[in-house]
C-alpha cells in the first residue's frame, strides 16, 4: 500500500447514495467526490442514473439512503432552493432563460436588487442600473463580451445564451457550478467558446461538475472523470491515464477499473472485443 | 475591456432609435396617433377636449378589464370570464346598496371581494388541477352570467345611492369636464405599469409568461404567482364593476356581455402577445384607446356602428399578424 498523500477536503462528497422509485433503483449506492478547483466530468450511458445522481447533489431529489457532505459538513437539502442557498448553482441543458427579457434581468431573475431607501422598501422599486452594472462586471470577469446588457436574450446566439446562463450561475455560486450538457445544443465554434468559459470558471477557483455525452469535450477539459454505470460510480479516473475508447468501454461495462491495483483496466475479454478494445 | 477582442463581441447593440422602433408599444402608439390625425382632418368635432373626455369615458370600463386581462395574457393564459364577473360584481354592489341591507361602502367592498373570489377560483383551477385557462374561464363565464341573472331576478337595479355613482361625477380640467372614473381608470393603468416594469413581482410575471420552467428553476414560486395573478385580475374586474355602475347609473344584469372579447381586443391591439411574456398594460391602454378612437371617429363621420365592429375585427387580425411576423424576425 502506498503512503497516503494529503488530499484536500472534497467540496462535495457523497457516500452510498440510494434512491428508489418503486421497483426501480435510480441510484444504487453511488459515491461522489468533487475536489476544490477541478473540472469533474460525469459521464455514463443513457439510463445509467447520471441525472438522478445530479438531482440528489443539487437538492432536486432527496436520497433514501447515504450521506452528502458539503465542505466536510453533512448536509440534507430540502429542495433545489436549499442547495442554491448553500452555493450550489446549476446550468440547465435547456438554458432556463426568459427569452424576451434582457441579459441583466435574466442574471438577477428571482434575486432582483431593490433601490435603496423608501423607493425600494416601500415602493419595491428594483435597481435596474445597479443590476446592469453588476451584470456587466460579472460578464467582464468571465471575459464575455456583449455590447449591451439591455438586449433581450432572444436576440443572442445559442452560445451567447449559454454564456449568459453560465455567468448567472457563476455569479451566485459560492461552492460549485453544475453544468448539464452545456454544449449539447451548440455548434463547434460555440462549444469551443463555452469550454473556454468553463476553464475560466475553474481558474477563478470554482469547481465545475460537467455532465456531458461528448467524449472529446470531456477529454479536452476535465481534470477527472466520474464514470457512472448502473446507478453507481464505476470509476473515478484521470483522462491522461486512459484512452477515449477505454473510457467508453468502462462506461458500457466492457472494461472495469481495478482501483485497488492502481487503476489497471481489467477486461471482460468478450465484451471488450465486442466494444473494439484490445484487452491488455 | 474592449468588446471587440472578446469571443462574443461580434454582436452590435441596438441604437436608441432602433430600440424605440422595436419597442412593443411603438406600433400601436403610431396607429393611435395616425387614427387621431385622420379623424381630426376628416371631422370637425373630433379634436376637442370634450370629445377626448367622452372617448376615455367610453373606453374606461373595457380598459379596466383589459388591465386584468393583460395580467392573465402575460402568463400565456386567457380570461373569458372577465365581463361576466364584472357584471355579477356590479349587480352585487348595486342590489346590496339599493336594498339598504348594508352601507354602500360595504356593498362596494363585498362586490370587490366577490370578483376577487371568482379570480381566485379561476387561478386555483388553472394551477392546481390543472386545467387550460380557456376552459376554466369559459365555465366561470357561464357561472357568473347565470348568478347575475338569478341574483338580480333579471331586474335592472335603479335608485342607487350617491356613493356608488360618485365616480361618474365630473370636475373641470382646462375647460373640459372629466369624470373621476376616468382618473381612476388611468391610475389603475399607471399602478400596474409601475408594478410590471419596476418591481421583482413584475419581472417574475414576465419570466413566468416566457417559460414557467425557467421561472421555477430560478426560484420563482410559479404556483403562488399564477393563482395570485388570477385573483388580482378578479379584483381589477371588481373595480371595473364600480366604473360600470358609475357610468350607467344602474345595476344592469345585461351589461358586459361582449366585454370579455373587447378586453382581449384591446390587449392584442396593444401589442401584448397571446403566447405570453411580452407586452404591457400601457400597450393595452393604447389598444383600448384605438378601439375607442375608431368607434368615436367613425361615428362622427356617420359610419354605421356595424361597420365600426367590422373595422375593429380587421384591426385585431392585423395586429396579431404584425405580432407573429415580428416574432419570427427576432427568433
Amino acid at each position: 500500500m502506498s503512503a497516503p498523500t494529503p488530499t484536500p477536503t472534497p467540496v462535495i462528497q457523497a457516500r452510498g447514495l440510494v434512491k428508489r422509485y418503486g421497483h426501480v433503483t435510480a441510484i444504487d449506492g453511488a459515491d461522489f467526490d468533487l475536489l476544490p478547483g477541478e473540472v469533474l466530468a460525469v459521464i455514463g450511458d443513457n439510463g445509467a442514473g447520471k441525472s438522478s445522481l445530479i438531482k440528489a447533489l443539487t437538492g432536486a431529489v432527496t436520497p433514501d439512503e447515504g450521506e452528502i457532505r458539503l465542505n466536510g459538513e453533512v448536509i440534507r437539502f430540502n429542495g433545489p432552493q436549499d442547495a442554491r442557498a448553500h452555493g450550489i448553482e446549476t446550468v440547465y441543458q435547456d438554458l432556463a432563460v426568459a427569452a424576451s427579457m434582457d441579459i441583466a434581468s435574466n442574471m438577477f431573475l428571482g434575486r432582483e436588487l431593490r433601490r435603496p431607501g423608501p423607493l425600494g422598501s416601500v415602493l419595491r422599486m428594483i435597481d435596474k442600473k445597479r443590476m446592469r452594472e453588476e451584470a456587466a462586471a460579472h460578464m467582464a470577469d468571465l471575459k464575455i463580451g456583449l455590447r449591451s446588457l439591455t438586449q433581450s436574450v432572444e436576440t443572442l446566439s445559442g452560445g451567447q445564451r449559454q454564456a449568459v446562463a453560465v455567468a448567472r450561475s457563476v455569479a451566485w455560486a459560492r461552492s460549485v457550478v453544475v453544468m448539464d450538457e452545456p454544449t449539447a445544443a451548440l455548434g463547434v465554434k460555440e462549444s469551443g467558446q463555452v469550454l473556454d468559459l468553463i476553464r475560466r470558471v475553474r481558474d477563478k477557483g470554482l469547481p465545475v461538475v460537467l455532465i456531458s455525452h461528448n467524449m472529446p469535450h470531456v477529454f479536452e477539459i476535465a481534470d477527472r472523470i466520474h464514470v457512472h454505470r448502473m446507478g453507481r460510480r464505476e470509476a473515478l479516473i484521470k483522462p491522461s491515464d486512459y484512452t477515449m475508447s477505454e473510457v467508453v468501454a468502462i462506461m458500457t461495462g466492457a472494461l472495469t477499473v481495478d482501483q485497488e491495483h492502481g487503476g489497471t483496466v481489467v477486461a471482460d475479454a468478450r465484451a471488450a472485443k465486442a466494444a473494439g478494445v484490445r484487452p491488455n | 475591456m474592449t468588446t471587440s477582442t472578446a469571443p462574443y463581441g461580434h454582436l452590435t447593440g441596438p441604437t436608441p432609435l432602433r430600440r424605440l422602433v422595436a419597442a412593443p408599444t411603438a406600433g400601436p402608439l403610431a396607429a393611435l396617433v395616425l387614427a387621431c390625425a385622420f379623424f381630426s382632418l376628416t371631422t370637425d368635432q373630433f379634436l376637442s377636449g370634450g370629445n377626448f373626455s367622452l372617448i376615455i369615458q367610453q373606453v374606461m370600463v373595457v380598459g379596466a378589464l383589459a388591465v386584468g386581462q393583460t395580467l392573465i395574457i402575460l402568463t400565456a393564459g386567457i380570461d373569458l370570464s372577465c365581463g361576466a364577473v364584472m357584471a355579477f360584481g356590479s349587480i352585487v354592489i348595486a342590489r346590496m346598496a339599493a336594498q339598504g341591507t348594508v352601507p354602500p361602502l360595504v356593498a362596494i367592498v363585498l362586490g370587490l371581494a366577490v370578483c376577487g373570489g371568482f379570480g381566485l377560483v379561476n387561478g386555483l383551477l388553472v394551477k392546481l388541477i390543472p386545467l387550460p385557462p380557456f376552459i376554466v374561464t369559459l365555465g366561470m363565464l357561464n357561472v357568473a352570467f347565470a348568478l347575475t341573472h338569478i341574483y338580480s331576478n333579471e331586474q335592472t337595479v335603479t335608485d342607487l345611492p350617491g356613493e356608488l355613482t360618485f365616480l361618474g361625477n365630473t370636475f373641470p380640467l382646462g375647460g373640459t369636464d372629466v369624470t373621476y372614473g376616468s382618473l381612476v381608470a388611468l391610475a389603475l393603468f399607471a399602478v400596474f405599469a409601475y408594478l410590471l416594469s419596476s418591481t421583482s413581482w413584475g419581472r417574475h410575471v414576465y419570466a413566468l409568461g416566457n417559460s414557467p420552467e425557467a421561472a421555477r428553476l430560478n426560484g420563482i414560486r410559479t404556483g403562488r404567482l399564477t393563482i395570485g395573478l388570477y385573483a388580482l385580475a378578479g379584483l381589477v374586474y371588481g373595480l371595473a364593476a364600480l366604473l360600470l355602475i358609475s357610468r350607467t347609473g344602474v345595476g344592469d344584469p345585461q351589461a358586459g356581455q361582449t366585454d370579455n372579447l373587447d378586453s382581449i381586443t384591446a390587449v392584442v391591439l396593444g401589442g401584448t402577445s397571446l403566447f405570453g411574456g411580452r407586452g404591457s398594460v400601457l400597450g393595452s391602454l393604447v389598444g383600448a384607446l384605438i378601439v375607442g378612437v375608431f368607434r368615436n371617429g367613425l361615428q362622427l363621420m356617420g359610419v354605421a356602428s356595424i361597420y365600426q365592429t367590422l373595422i375593429t375585427g380587421v384591426l385585431v387580425i392585423l395586429a396579431v399578424t404584425v405580432d407573429q411576423i415580428s416574432r419570427k424576425r427576432t427568433r
